[in-house]
């Protein structure tokens, strides 16, 4: 692996940030907007009686958290879909940039669009409704950590369907995630579910994350649930690069480079 | 490369061909659309798994080593563009640094001077004419100095003018760089201009093949379209 083909696709989107500033718009605007709605009810709530207190910075926790693992997927996912936009894979494979450090880069540039999203979120509730996320403690990187990786292994199989499928499968980029927030216990604990939904969500690291946030919320810090979502991601990464090698594999047997964009 | 096929399904694509270029020279695949000219240009980039047959680009089996040969080699073709929202600077530096590129400004500097890109090296790739985009994509594809070139269609869509000088600079670097060629037109006298061996390709089969005087002479035509021609319509028996 060489880290300077890793920087020249790096370079690539981040010379395209540079010069769009609606793009850098762009990734602040969602996580923003999604904290000032969310950060207004739970100050609506907070002010009705002292017992949403709790319940309110959970809501606000799980707005912010969220908001990493959904701009981890859309930077992998999207970057990869810039390429396909610009008609530019054909360029890009047959130069000697390995499989791997391409998604390296596009691992490396996902995480500076997350932080570019996300850390004026944090800011703004910290100014707005004085929620502080590093109040939770050093366990915060943990979680951050693994919603992270959580999106990266979606958008890993996102780019895999949209090799299988071409560009018709893009949509998925946007919306993928948002199909398994009901089941991630977000904003509620994963006991509210019906008994045959827990399962799926007990399956997926971010339910083991938030549960993991409500508890260090109260002072405490649940390691079963943190290492859970350690497991389960590391699974789940391995069957992402898995699933990202064979479908690379097939696009290279089918043809499909030549004409991913169709 | 020997007994290349490509077979997607029912469809033989590209029918058992062998062939070999020797370094410094180039080579053009010609044939109709569906002859096999970008399937075979596909396979030898890696970007297409063969179904059978070998291919050995610079002592490398791509099979094996694409990498190695990859970071030697380069491509240009109208069908694949450049991030348009990039300058000509930019898109030239992401590609050395994808090709490891030592002096890497002085390179794209050198470029600018050799094909005549000053004027808009800072402008972004998707504002450029035709014409322009096409000396980019040369830029690109030489920018590592590759010691096999694959250009599909490297004039299409361009003025006469342009197409010449584009010719013209090909040329040149072929014959300052000892760089081998392999080139699929549809353009006949850049085909006579520039290549030493041209292969006829007929649904994923070689059906003839030689020097541009040597196809000439034995079909006993003036131009090479003519012979092109007589192959795509089955006149070869007669011709030949």
């Amino acid at each position: 692996m060489r880290l300077r083909r890793i920087w020249g696709l790096m370079y690539r989107h981040i010379a395209l940030y540079r010069r769009s500033w609606p793009r850098v718009l762009e990734l602040m605007y969602w996580p923003v907007l999604q904290m000032c709605i969310w950060g207004f009810t739970a100050r609506f709530l907070m002010m009705r009686a002292n017992g949403p207190m709790l319940a309110a910075s959970a809501l606000l926790g799980g707005v912010l958290l969220w908001e990493v693992a959904l701009r981890s997927q859309m930077g992998v996912a999207i970057s990869f879909l810039e390429e396909l936009w610009s008609r530019n894979l054909g360029h890009v494979f047959v130069s000697p940039l390995r499989p791997w450090e391409m998604i390296a880069a596009l691992l490396l540039i996902s995480f500076i669009r997350m932080l570019t999203g996300v850390l004026p979120a944090i800011l703004l509730a910290f100014v707005f409704y004085a929620f502080n996320l590093f109040s939770l403690g050093p366990v915060v990187v943990l979680l951050f950590a693994n919603l992270m990786i959580m999106g990266w292994w979606v958008a890993l199989g996102v780019i895999s369907l949209i090799l299988r499928h071409g560009a018709g499968a893009e949509a998925l980029a946007w919306s993928v995630l948002f199909g398994l927030a009901p089941f991630s216990a977000v904003f509620y604990p994963v006991s509210v579910l019906p008994a045959a939904l827990q399962p799926i969500a007990l399956a997926l690291p971010s339910a083991h994350v938030f549960e993991g946030m409500r508890a260090a919320l109260s002072g405490v810090v649940r390691w079963d649930h943190l290492a859970w979502a350690v497991g389960l991601n590391a699974l789940w990464t391995a069957g992402g690069i898995l699933l990202f090698a064979r479908q690379f594999r097939s696009a290279r047997t089918r043809g499909a480079l030549l004409n991913i964009g169709e | 490369m020997s007994g290349l096929t490509k077979r997607y399904g029912e469809v033989l694509a590209v029918n058992d061909i062998s062939f070999a270029v020797p370094r410094g020279r180039t080579l053009a695949l010609l044939g109709g659309n569906g002859a096999g000219k970008t399937t075979t240009i596909a396979m030898l980039l890696g970007l297409l798994i063969p179904t059978a047959g070998r291919i050995c680009v610079l002592g490398y089996d791509m099979a094996r080593s694409r990498f190695a040969a990859l970071a030697r080699m380069n491509f240009s073709s109208p069908y694949v563009a450049l991030p348009s929202r990039l300058s000509v600077a930019e898109n030239l530096r992401v590609y050395g640094h994808l090709y490891g590129v030592k002096h890497l400004e002085a390179r794209i500097l050198e470029l600018a001077r050799q094909l005549d890109l000053g004027a808009f090296l800072h402008r972004p790739a998707g504002q450029l004419s035709a014409g322009q985009k096409t000396r980019v994509a040369l830029a690109k594809a030489l920018i590592n100095h590759p010691d096999v070139l694959l250009l599909d269609e490297p004039t299409a869509s361009l003025d006469p003018d342009t197409g010449d000088m584009v010719r013209g600079w090909l040329e040149r670097y072929r014959d300052e760089s000892g760089c081998t060629i392999l080139l699929a037109s549809h353009n006949m006298g850049e085909v006579e201009r520039l290549c030493d061996h041209v292969l006829m390709l007929k649904q994923g089969r070689i059906v003839d093949q030689g020097s541009p005087p040597a196809l000439l002479d034995r079909y006993g035509r003036d131009d090479l379209e003519q012979v092109f021609l007589d192959i795509a319509r089955n006149r070869v028996a007669a011709a030949a």
